[in-house]
């Protein structure tokens, strides 16, 4: 296995590669906590091309800043750097992962070749619109995972309409009957609007990877 | 205190760094120091100093003034990470490192919605909210079709992350104090020519090929997310404290183009909500006179 680092303003992400190969890549995207994994999962022992996996910020191998400031929409620039370097790939996430590589496939339609969304981590996220406000201080920790991604990305806000609108983009402009593949048991809100969506499939890990891998 | 050369500004009395949840942030103060409290809250893309002329108003009138740089505004460090939730932690540890008692906090723009986000977590700190046009309300996109917006989105959502692949290597753009001070009247076309000179003195530094504004390089206007810029207002009707808002009468490039008819059921049992006739986002830098009387009005009178 080896680890690329990417650099995303000021932190050090590390994408690693835990299989090498030519084709197009497959992106792992780890849920909320955790970080990649160590070799390639027996869900994607078929995948005919290289595979990575991306530690998001605060997280594995990647830099822990100072201060949170977390948002999905922050992992997803992570995710979308990974996808600068790889260039293509088709994406399969856990939990938190699972949402960014809902957005990221609705941001880079043409990039993304897929994505797969799958349980973990994070899934659920915080609730579809304002609640009362909690702000909190955490304590620094000296390991990742960062307290501060822990807390801020367990809450963030994930209305349908907003999911929605990323599921027909990917729809719209990636050239695929259906760039989306819904593999996770729980349903959240904002997946429940996903699913719902024209051009969204449902289907195991196993079987969307195979798919997308001839797509 | 200090005389600039603007008319009426003045550098702050004291200045000095806190560091809260690992991040350095620039405290600026006028006024008596055993004086009671009073926070200023600036607006984005803009810094603690943008209330050189108004704060010493406060501080004439027996307040002890204190306002910061927002994280990656000013002189505050450059963070990793830029959010409303570490925005308003932030806050709190400002205004926590002064005092647990409730004090007056006035907001102007994104700092007033910030304000009315944490009067509404944190009540306790807060004896009078007062909001300087930073009243958010979705924007009049009503006779755009479905599609249409779509793509707008679409494109935003693209732009925004070319930038943030571009931001390791992004710098702010040098020029002379003049060019500066130009290139923001262009965002501030209401703003006279003398005062954004002024804020160049305090919001930029002259770097080896010339001045640039402070302001993090990885900040821009614009991006997307969840967030409605209406929730923000609709947490107004249940805070407890005295609310006075000022919503500027004309509209301007960085004006949030919120109407008061829009608001209005929204404020808080015996808020106030005044339209600011003539004056564009900066309600404070255009009406200073004006607003001191109000605001100082809206303290005395609920004290």
């Amino acid at each position: 296995m080896t680890i690329t680092r990417l650099t995303h303003y000021r932190v050090q992400l590390a994408l690693h590669q835990l299989r090498g190969g030519s084709g197009r890549a497959l992106l792992l995207l780890h849920g909320l906590g955790e970080q990649s994994p160590s070799s390639v999962p027996a869900w994607a022992a078929g995948w005919p091309g290289p595979v990575h996996a991306l530690d998001f910020t605060g997280h594995g191998a990647s830099d822990m800043p100072a201060g949170g400031g977390y948002s999905a929409e922050i992992m997803l620039a992570d995710a979308d750097i990974a996808l600068e370097s790889l260039g293509v790939a088709t994406v399969v996430g856990r939990g938190l992962g699972a949402y960014v590589a809902l957005l990221l496939a609705g941001a880079r339609p043409k990039s993304v070749r897929g994505a797969v969304l799958g349980d973990g981590p994070g899934l659920w996220g915080g609730p579809t619109g304002p609640t009362s406000s909690s702000v909190v201080v955490l304590e620094p920790s000296a390991t990742t995972p960062d307290p501060y991604a822990l807390f801020e990305l367990s809450r963030d806000l994930r209305p349908r309409d907003y999911a929605a609108l990323f599921a027909r983009l990917a729809v719209e402009h990636s050239g695929l009957l259906e760039p989306i593949t819904v593999a996770a048991v729980l349903r959240p809100p904002w997946l429940d609007a996903v699913v719902d969506e024209v051009g969204v499939a449902e289907g195991t890990i196993a079987s969307a990877v195979a798919a997308y891998a001839r797509a | 205190m200090t005389s600039t050369n603007f008319p009426g500004a003045e550098t702050p009395a004291r200045e000095y760094d806190i560091v809260t949840s690992g991040v350095r942030i620039a405290v600026h103060e006028w006024g008596d120091e055993s004086a009671h409290p009073l926070f200023l809250v600036h607006g984005g893309m803009d810094f603690g100093r943008t209330y050189d002329e108004f704060a010493p108003r406060l501080a004439r009138a027996g307040w002890r003034v204190i306002t910061w740089d927002q994280r990656g505004h000013g002189d505050s460090e450059h963070a990793a990470l830029y959010g409303w939730d570490s925005d308003i932690r932030d806050a709190i540890g400002v205004i926590g490192h002064i005092t647990n008692e409730p004090a007056p906090v006035i907001g102007h723009s994104k700092g007033g919605a910030l304000m009315i986000q944490l009067a509404d977590a944190q009540p306790f700190r807060f004896s009078h909210l007062v909001n300087f046009d930073g009243l958010p309300w979705k924007r009049p996109m009503s006779d755009v079709a479905e599609h249409e917006r779509t793509r707008m989105v679409a494109s935003d959502i693209g732009s925004w992350l070319d930038h943030r692949r571009s931001t390791a290597t992004a710098v702010r753009k040098a020029g002379t104090q003049e060019e500066l001070a130009q290139r923001r009247a262009k965002m501030n076309p209401r703003l006279s020519i003398e005062w954004l000179r002024h804020l160049v003195t305090a919001g930029a530094r002259e770097d080896a090929d010339g001045w640039r504004w402070k302001l993090d390089p990885s900040m821009r206007f614009g991006g997307f997310g969840p967030w409605r810029p209406e929730w923000t207002t609709t947490r107004l009707p249940g805070l407890g404290m005295p609310f006075l808002g000022l919503l500027a009468g004309e509209e301007e490039p960085m004006g949030w183009g919120t109407i008061p008819a829009q608001i209005a059921k929204y404020l808080p049992e015996g808020g106030r909500l005044e339209v600011m006739h003539g004056a564009g986002h900066f309600v404070h830098i255009e009406q200073p006179d004006a607003v001191e009387k109000l605001v100082l009005e809206f303290l005395g009178a609920s004290s």
